[in-house]
């Protein structure tokens, strides 16, 4: 038998189902894997709490009233609070924060039987790309450990990437599942914003924030995502009144009538995102400062998988997007503005740090945030609130959202003439550590092909499509209209049954 | 446009952060090169555009899912005014920094 370690969810689901092997078993594999804590993936571990989530699972396997995951393990980024593991979100701020209740999602993936292996490394509160802005120190990524894993979820990333966990949690808010799935050369899915509850999600950006699984495969990702979403409505006021769903059930259509009426599936590739790279809209002659930075080998891959797609029944089609530059500005004048305000309730008094010295309650608000934050979480902060202040709102924060509405707007007329969209979920492989450290602009450059699903809260996906540059894996993006997630799950399935870039691992994982 | 020390002084203390000198000069122009990539947002036409607050209210084909209250224009849900979740005060505080008696504890604010 493969060892366990090397198992997906579905896998691991039957072997337990049949009694083949214990959740204990399972548990205990994988916290061999996870002692010693390699690549700083995660901030929590404790083997008591999860031998005792097994023990339990075991027990129901016995009884047969085991859920549809049953003992497969899962961690969990560091912005899901848990009441069993510290909840941090990567910021000093939180350090040793306990929460007196577990996030919607994480009590979900439990109450479908997955046993939890601890917390996973992220950028503090969800707030880059590298996952280098972590109080707790950078991830590493386990295809070069001199480079980054991606962020904000690189800890979830890097972790199924070295099999220290069949599955992850992430949360996505301006590309951080998709990202670092990319540079780690695994699959993950952002559903259509309202369908995971965010509640007890450290929230960073709520109009944008959605939880969503990281995993081996589409369909392993399927699993997760069945189990994590539902409507949550006394909790989340954003969660949708939408009926839960098996995103399972279309992974098996064939392409060629997984379309409309059964005709062909029509994959729609953005004229902005290939072949000529990006261009600015208000000067389509001037490339955008990003498009000289999209590689060469990520563009080959990305047309040798939608060539793949053709040969599997699919008809790829040309759609544009023409407001999606502009959604780097318009991310980050919304996010910091949502983010100033979200961030404003670590004050000092009610949970968290609190500065030792300090004159007055002013004083102890400022010095609180100065020494519990980091510089990416205050420039964030500094910038939100700035965007937010008198004289400067219509300008920057309203002209921000009526921009959103063009960008949501290009969106509905390409899916008038496609069922899904395809293209680079980033311009490059993953960059080494400390290269984008000293110049947080060009980091936020680098985001432009994940912004735009997200700021129209749109499913979208990343999967990997085989190495680049110095043999890092590329990911390929996939967005659908809204809530066609198990259209996206059924393209991405299709693709790995004929495909094995899925399976690729990184060469020092044994 | 360039913010200048005044402004990034004046935001912090919004903010509610107290910034180091050094701190200062490095946010200053780093938050001056994301406004020269901000600049040419208010080149966009946007005549006629609905601010988009959320993307709830643009997804047209979840009209069936909509509760009464969005029926009524109310874009976000409320819950009913009831309380629902149990009386935990201890385990609510106990990641608090001061507390006393069951209050969270500040420094004094009226003479």
């Amino acid at each position: 038998m493969t060892e366990l370690h090397h198992l997906g969810v579905a896998e691991l689901a039957a072997l337990l189902k049949n009694k083949e092997v214990s959740a204990v078993e399972v548990a205990t594999r994988f916290l061999a894997n996870t002692g010693g804590n390699p690549h700083n993936a995660f901030l929590d571990i404790d083997s008591e709490v999860t031998l005792a989530q097994a023990r339990a699972s075991d027990a129901k396997l016995a009884s047969g009233s085991a859920g549809p995951l049953e003992g497969v393990p899962v961690a969990h980024k560091d912005v899901f609070v848990t009441k069993d593991f510290v909840t941090t979100a990567g910021s000093k701020m939180l350090s040793g924060y306990r929460s007196p209740f577990d996030a919607t999602v994480v009590a979900r993936l439990r109450q479908a039987g997955m046993v939890s292996l601890g917390k996973l490394n992220c950028d503090e509160f969800a707030m880059g790309s590298s996952n280098e802005n972590s109080a707790f120190g950078p991830v590493t990524n386990p295809w070069d450990t001199a480079r980054v894993p991606g962020g904000s979820s690189g800890g979830s990333a890097a972790a199924v990437a070295a099999r220290l966990t069949p599955a992850a949690t992430g949360t996505d808010t301006g590309g951080s599942i998709r990202q670092p799935a990319a540079f780690c050369g695994i699959t993950g899915i952002k559903p259509t914003y309202g369908r995971a509850s965010r509640y007890g999600m450290v929230a960073y950006a709520s109009s944008l924030d959605q939880a969503g699984p990281m995993a081996r495969s589409a369909e392993d990702c399927a699993l997760l995502l069945t189990a994590m979403c539902g409507p949550d409505l006394d909790r989340d006021s954003t969660s949708l009144n939408v009926a839960e769903e098996n995103f399972s059930k279309d992974l098996l259509r064939p392409l060629a009538t997984a379309g409309k009426n059964g005709q062909p599936l029509r994959i729609g590739v953005p004229t902005q995102w290939l072949g000529g790279g990006a261009h600015s809209p208000l000067d389509p002659d001037r490339p955008f400062r990003h498009a000289e930075g999209t590689h060469e080998t990520v563009q080959a891959r990305i047309e040798a998988a939608c060539d793949a797609l053709r040969s599997l029944g699919a008809e790829v089609v040309a759609v544009s997007l023409p407001n999606a530059s502009l959604s780097i500005p318009v991310y980050y004048i919304v996010a910091c503005a949502e983010a100033s305000s979200n961030l404003s309730r670590f004050d000092g008094v009610k949970f968290g740090h609190r500065a030792k010295d300090y004159a007055d309650l002013t004083d102890m608000y400022k010095k609180t945030r100065a020494e519990g934050f980091g510089q990416e979480v205050k420039r964030r902060i500094m910038t939100g609130a700035y965007v937010l202040s008198h004289g400067y709102y219509d300008a920057y924060y309203l002209q921000a959202q009526k921009i959103r509405r063009m960008i949501a707007d290009d969106f509905r007329q390409a899916f008038a003439k496609c069922d899904v969209i395809a293209g680079p979920v980033a311009p490059s492989t993953a960059w080494a550590l400390g290269d984008n450290s000293d110049d947080p602009v060009a980091s936020y450059l680098a985001d432009i092909f994940t912004l735009p699903a997200s700021l129209a809260g749109l499913p979208c996906m990343s999967l990997p499509v085989g190495l680049g540059d110095y043999g890092l894996p590329v990911g390929m993006q996939l967005i659908g209209s809204y809530l066609q997630e198990a259209q996206l799950l059924n393209v991405a399935h299709q693709y790995q049954l004929a495909t094995t870039h899925h399976q690729q691992r990184p060469g020092a994982v044994a | 446009m360039s913010l200048n020390p005044n402004d990034i002084a004046r935001i912090a203390n919004l903010a509610r952060l107290e910034l180091q000198a050094d701190e200062s000069v490095r946010m200053q122009d780093q938050i001056n090169a994301f406004f020269d990539i901000v600049a040419q947002i208010s080149a966009v036409d946007t005549q006629g555009q609905i601010p988009m607050a959320h993307p709830l209210d643009a997804m047209p084909n979840l009209q069936q899912h909509l509760t009464d209250a969005d029926a009524q224009g109310i874009t976000l849900r409320l819950r009913s005014d009831v309380g629902s979740e149990p009386n935990d005060r201890e385990a609510n505080q106990r990641s608090a920094p001061a507390v006393e008696r069951g209050l969270f504890l500040v420094p004094k604010v009226i003479e």
